[in-house]
């Protein structure tokens, strides 16, 4: 039996993504890598809130902060989990266009959000001359926000190589496990912009 | 002439075979060398440090020379040598012992080793590049964030690039022990070496993390201006030690779990007896591995945490010694009324358990609060964790060598020389550090470059010396029996030790593909079962057929290459912004050689089922 006899099967099973062993591998493997990012994430929140209060001058949250644009980015990316969400709905039924078409509409929903982050960073800067290095509140705030807002620059990049790559031959059992993490991770990095909202943003202004 | 040309040829195929190589086996071998040559390194570097402190007021090396030394010790120690040390005892028996052809993921296997191998160059280049790190291992800020030099660059990008490789060597092992057990491999199956790794590889998946960020931060604060650890901006030097433990407490337990699953194997097997309390050795591994994380504040006592965050922490620590304990017992009840062979793998594990226990007492003592902060920063803790990882990992990673040897070279490893090598080094090892608690006690700081006559301290140190120079002449008597052993030995039988276990079912050393036919397991020691059912080998689990394997690739070699050159444009972009197109050549290959990943299908290739039966394998 060839590789493609094995990989393209006259009847696609229901979960395409755990149908190899390569595929549950992938599966569980990034599950795990997940938790790591986990402790990742968990290690840059401590430090953030360990240095929230050393800010220097009038560049304190509240000042800073406009709920209005970071609603906005919320809302953005929370749609684009549900989009991912759209897409392996129709992986899992095989429609290969369907889940192209979803997977575009949460990258254009991810750029946005991308947009509005470069925007936020570049209006701090100029505005309010609050860098990087202006305080240790500078430091954690950009540092724990930056790392999410790589995450999401990487993430765009992964899901249109995807799309590209595959996007002449359709789905198949080689293909399926790698959509399927990527919109595991897309999910992951949209958790991670919950609790940034909530701990960064939003105490912040309570603050 | 023509056999010069052909004998080249090989030797080049060879390089090229292991540099592209994503069988365990072969990751193996290069873990065990790459690991060797970083743990001598490392052993000179304890051997500069014992002649400087041979006796008071020394001149023998400058003491910013001390303290890169003493850095560069501790650093290459765990992390370029006993980590992967074990990863190369993980990579050549784990899939062996659960059955399968090979790891989860070959090619990040492959990954995870050259991560490590560049990050560790990376790191002892300093050397020659004007200053090695100096701000000892646990490099405390604000002394790393605000010392002079590159030497601390080096430091946090070398270990940022081993760091990563260890993370995904880590989950590969995870995953492969949790999807690629043979068929009737239960959890509760599993022999105590194959627990352990896996409990480890949780331990690595979650602490590596918060060393990450450290680190990530430390390079902010050094190269990029940051103030995380700056406190005239605001900073907080405390987030460093508590990231670093977070990392560093579950690191010792990733240092000492995996040992204690060799050692169960090995006292079983030369006991010719089931492990002892085999349930409860798997319940000590998990708790230890879980209270692993609640006690990283024990070692920073001294910070001024209070008195609750100290009690907190110091019951827990306590706590550890439970499970540690009931190790112990198992190991000497699997021991007691069984069939004693004192081969050398047996010898190193008999000279663990009261060394080891001497460190897990002395570990209790520091583990008490109020009496730390007598102890603290003194040579008492120096000989604790020298008892522990020397005592315990060291020993083990022998013990574990001799024992599995056959299996990854095909070769018993000569006993009369291991057992010549071991006593030096048993002797050796506690002339070196028993009396390091004494000069301690007595008020001998660690880390302190020199000390004067008149003060009662040269006695000790004088006798810990001559003791270092007797574990070298143990090591060195080692390096001999693998010379000797490879010219002089004859080829291992497939069972030199009348085992137990899965491994120990195939030829020494096993063919690439491992198992011909997937084995069936039928229980706890599946190859003893099969022997005292008067079987020769492992009931197969599957017909003869088709064997799916792996393509090897370069592509690992060249991320952890643009790894290594961008790491060197990062630390050096402060003196010069031109450095920055290192970073982009470097990125830029790796990210190259990502992509080409993600594009290029990898689908393997069949090895047919027609090869098999004519090659044999060896078993009949």
């Amino acid at each position: 039996m060839s590789h493609d006899d094995v990989l393209n099967p006259k009847h696609m099973p229901h979960d395409p993504e755990k149908a190899t062993l390569e595929g549950k591998n992938k599966f569980v493997g990034f599950w795990m890598f997940l938790g790591g990012e986990t402790v990742l994430f968990a290690s840059l929140f401590g430090t953030y809130l360990a240095l929230s209060g050393s800010t220097s001058g009038d560049n304190t949250p509240e000042n800073l902060f406009g709920l209005e644009l970071v609603f906005i980015m919320t809302m953005l990316l929370l749609t684009s989990s549900l989009t991912s969400v759209y897409a392996m709905y129709h992986m899992k039924n095989h429609n290969f266009k369907k889940m192209q078409l979803w997977l575009g509409v949460t990258v254009l929903l991810g750029l946005g959000f991308l947009g509005c982050e470069i925007y936020e960073f570049y209006h701090y800067i100029h505005e309010y001359g609050f860098t990087f290095r202006s305080s240790a509140f500078g430091s954690g705030f950009y540092t724990l926000v930056g790392f999410h807002g790589g995450h999401v620059l990487f993430g765009l990049f992964w899901i249109t190589s995807l799309m590209i790559r595959n996007q002449k031959r359709g789905l198949n059992l080689y293909n399926a496990p790698k959509f399927y993490i990527s919109s595991l991770y897309w999910h992951f990095i949209d958790v991670v912009w919950v609790f940034i909202f909530t701990v960064v943003y939003l105490l912040g202004k309570v603050g | 002439m023509s056999n010069a040309i052909v004998q080249q040829r090989g030797i080049g195929a060879m390089i090229w075979d292991y540099i592209t190589t994503v069988d365990h086996k072969k990751i193996a071998h290069l873990y065990l060398v790459a690991g060797g040559l970083f743990f001598l390194i490392g052993g000179l570097e304890a051997l500069i440090i014992r002649i400087q402190l041979m006796q008071p007021d020394s001149n023998f090396i400058s003491a910013g020379l001390y303290n890169e030394m003493i850095t560069m010790h501790g650093t290459t120690m765990i992390f370029l040598a006993a980590m992967p040390l074990i990863f190369a005892l993980m990579n050549a028996v784990v899939p062996l012992q659960i059955g399968a052809r090979d790891v989860a993921f070959p090619f990040l296997n492959s990954l995870g080793f050259w991560l490590f191998l560049f990050g560790g160059l990376l790191l002892n280049v300093s050397w020659f590049t004007g200053g090695a790190p100096d701000a000892g291992w646990t490099n405390y800020a604000p002394l790393s964030s605000t010392s002079p030099g590159h030497g601390v660059d080096y430091y946090v990008m070398g270990l940022q690039i081993a760091g990563a490789g260890t993370l995904i060597g880590g989950i590969n092992f995870l995953v492969t022990i949790i999807n690629m057990r043979a068929p009737g491999m239960t959890y509760m199956r599993m022999p105590l070496f194959t627990w352990t790794t896996f409990i480890t590889s949780v331990l690595i998946l979650f602490a590596f993390p918060a060393l990450t960020v450290g680190l990530f931060l430390m390079m902010f604060d050094r190269m990029f201006g940051s103030a995380f650890f700056d406190v005239t901006a605001g900073g907080n030097a405390i987030i460093w030690e508590h990231l670093f433990w977070i990392f560093g407490h579950p690191e010792v337990y990733i240092l000492i779990l995996p040992v204690f699953g060799a050692f169960s194997d090995i006292f079983s097997t030369f006991s010719k007896k089931r492990l002892f309390g085999y349930s409860a050795m798997v319940f000590a591994t998990v708790l230890i591995g879980f209270l692993g994380f609640m006690v990283w504040a024990h070692h920073m006592f001294t910070v001024g945490l209070g008195p609750i965050a100290n009690s907190i922490f110091a019951v827990s620590t306590m706590a550890i010694a439970v499970p540690t304990g009931i190790k112990i017992f198992n190991w000497l009840f699997t021991m007691w009324g069984g069939s004693i062979k004192l081969s050398v793998a047996m010898l190193w594990a008999l000279g663990f358990i009261p060394t080891f226990t001497i460190g897990g007492m002395t570990g209790v003592m520091l583990g008490s609060a109020a009496a730390d902060y007598q102890y603290h920063d003194t040579y008492f803790v120096v000989a604790h964790f020298h008892y522990v990882i020397v005592g315990g990992t060291v020993f083990g990673l022998f013990a574990a060598m001799h024992y599995w040897w056959p299996k990854m070279f095909g070769k018993v490893l000569n006993e009369k020389l291991g057992h010549l090598g071991f006593w030096p080094f048993f002797i050796g090892f506690h002339l070196t550090f028993f009396i390091q608690h004494f000069l301690g006690l007595m008020g001998m700081p660690r880390r302190y470059w020199t000390y004067f006559e008149g003060q009662g301290l040269a006695t000790g140190n004088l006798i810990s010396t001559i003791g270092a120079f007797l574990m070298a002449i143990g090591t060195l008597i080692f390096l001999y029996n693998v010379i000797y052993t490879a010219i002089k030995e004859p080829k291992a039988s497939a069972d030199p030790w009348d085992g137990r276990t899965l491994e120990w079912s195939l030829p020494s050393a096993p063919p690439f593909y491992n198992f011909k036919q997937t084995p069936l397991v039928r229980g706890l020691d599946p190859l003893w079962i099969e022997k005292m059912e008067g079987r020769k080998g492992i009931t197969p689990a599957e017909p003869l057929g088709d064997i799916h394997m792996p393509n090897g690739s370069i592509l690992p070699f060249l991320m952890s290459m643009g790894l290594f050159i961008a790491g060197f444009g990062f630390i050096y972009q402060v003196d010069n912004k031109l450095w920055f197109i290192a970073v982009a050549v470097g990125m830029g290959l790796f990210f190259a050689s990502m992509f080409t990943r993600s594009f290029k299908d990898d689908l393997g290739y069949h090895i047919h089922k027609e090869d098999l039966i004519e090659k044999g394998d060896g078993k009949e």
